[in-house]
């Protein structure tokens, strides 16, 4: 009851505040000091009818991430991959982008021997790898096959993107780039570069371009049988 | 007289600490974060504390960071914090004590920092 009764006051004061600025602009540049709120729910949309034959946002997220391979595929990290549906009888062909889906009830969450695996209040799913211990259950856990053990020594990390040996990581919906108030590296790669077919934003703000397509348009979660309730979202698959 | 032979061993004693002590070398000058006392005894509570903030709150306030720690004392000749003259490497050295913070997290500041 009660934090209901704030988060009004707290709009309501800031739209009294600032006339001039749309609440959505306030959500978006939260302050550095200002924890992850419950607020926000991040999400994906994805369009797979636009998603081109090419790995744009594939690059982008191991630029921006730092997770170029060892040449070892078995075991090297993938964050986000592109994947392939083939329908059998017709031999319609269809790509489409594949990464941590960021759900509300996330498996690897529930598996988690430590705690590591976790949920942030604005609906990322991240790995707190200050207490992973590296058993994979999460990674098994996973329907998705989004996450990866990292196998070798690591140096040349990104500032902004720690990595090391014995820890499982995943898509983090580029956490650092949404606390600074930008986009995920893969979505701008896409509508730079790519067949614009993905959308970011906050699933729970009425006024986002997201939020407004959901609501318009035939969407789909991957797996809808697990009722997982993902922050990713695919059309036209 | 005592005095001045107590004295003469201390200078002596501070000297011979001092010789193998840990270089520390602070090249991007004016004050740290916190007072230097303060920051010698509990800079590893602030990094604990601030790395949890960050991590599960999204907290990400500069004053207690890691990367402006780095971005301060990386050395301008290698860009790092670590190796032999490294602000955190050569007292962790002298000091003993392990350092895990870069097994994963980067040594180098940024190019764009100061």
């Amino acid at each position: 009851m009660i934090p209901e009764r704030r988060q009004f006051l707290g709009l309501a004061a800031a739209a009294a505040l600032a006339p001039g600025l749309s609440l959505i602009e306030l959500a978006r540049a939260r302050s550095p000091e200002e924890a992850a709120s419950a607020l926000q729910r991040w999400g994906l949309l994805v369009d797979v009818e636009k998603c081109a034959d090419c790995d744009a946002c594939v690059t982008a997220c191991r630029d921006e991430n730092g997770w170029a391979g060892h040449g070892h595929p078995a075991t090297d990290s993938q964050w986000i991959r592109k994947a392939s549906l083939r329908d059998k009888r017709t031999g319609y062909a269809q790509t489409l982008p594949l990464m941590c889906q960021h759900c509300e009830h996330p498996p690897c969450v529930d598996v988690c021997p430590t705690g590591a695996s976790f949920r942030r209040a604005d609906g990322i799913v991240l790995v707190d790898k200050h207490t992973c211990i590296g058993c994979r259950y999460c990674v098994m856990a996973c329907p998705f096959g989004a996450r990866s053990l990292v196998h070798e020594p690591i140096s040349g990390q990104k500032p902004d993107v720690p990595r090391g040996k014995g820890t499982v990581e995943s898509c983090t919906l580029c956490v650092h780039r949404i606390d600074r108030g930008e986009r995920p590296a893969c979505v701008e790669a896409c509508n730079r570069e790519g067949g614009g077919a993905m959308t970011f934003g906050d699933l729970n703000d009425a006024a986002s371009e997201i939020h407004a397509r959901l609501r318009s348009e035939a969407s789909t979660p991957l797996r809808p049988d697990l009722a997982l309730n993902p922050g990713v979202r695919y059309q036209h698959l | 007289m005592t005095r001045i032979v107590a004295g003469i061993l201390a200078a002596a004693l501070a000297l011979a600490a001092h010789a193998a002590g840990p270089k520390i070398k602070i090249e991007a000058g004016g004050a740290c974060v916190a007072p230097t006392p303060e920051m010698r005894r509990n800079h590893m509570k602030f990094l604990f504390e601030q790395r949890d903030r960050t991590m599960h709150e999204g907290i990400r306030t500069a004053r207690f960071s890691l990367k402006n720690c780095v971005d301060c004392h990386a050395s301008r000749k290698t860009g790092s914090v670590l190796g032999e003259e490294g602000f955190c490497s050569s007292c962790h050295a002298y000091a003993s004590v392990s350092i895990d913070c870069f097994e994963c997290h980067s040594p180098m500041r940024q190019a764009s920092a100061r």
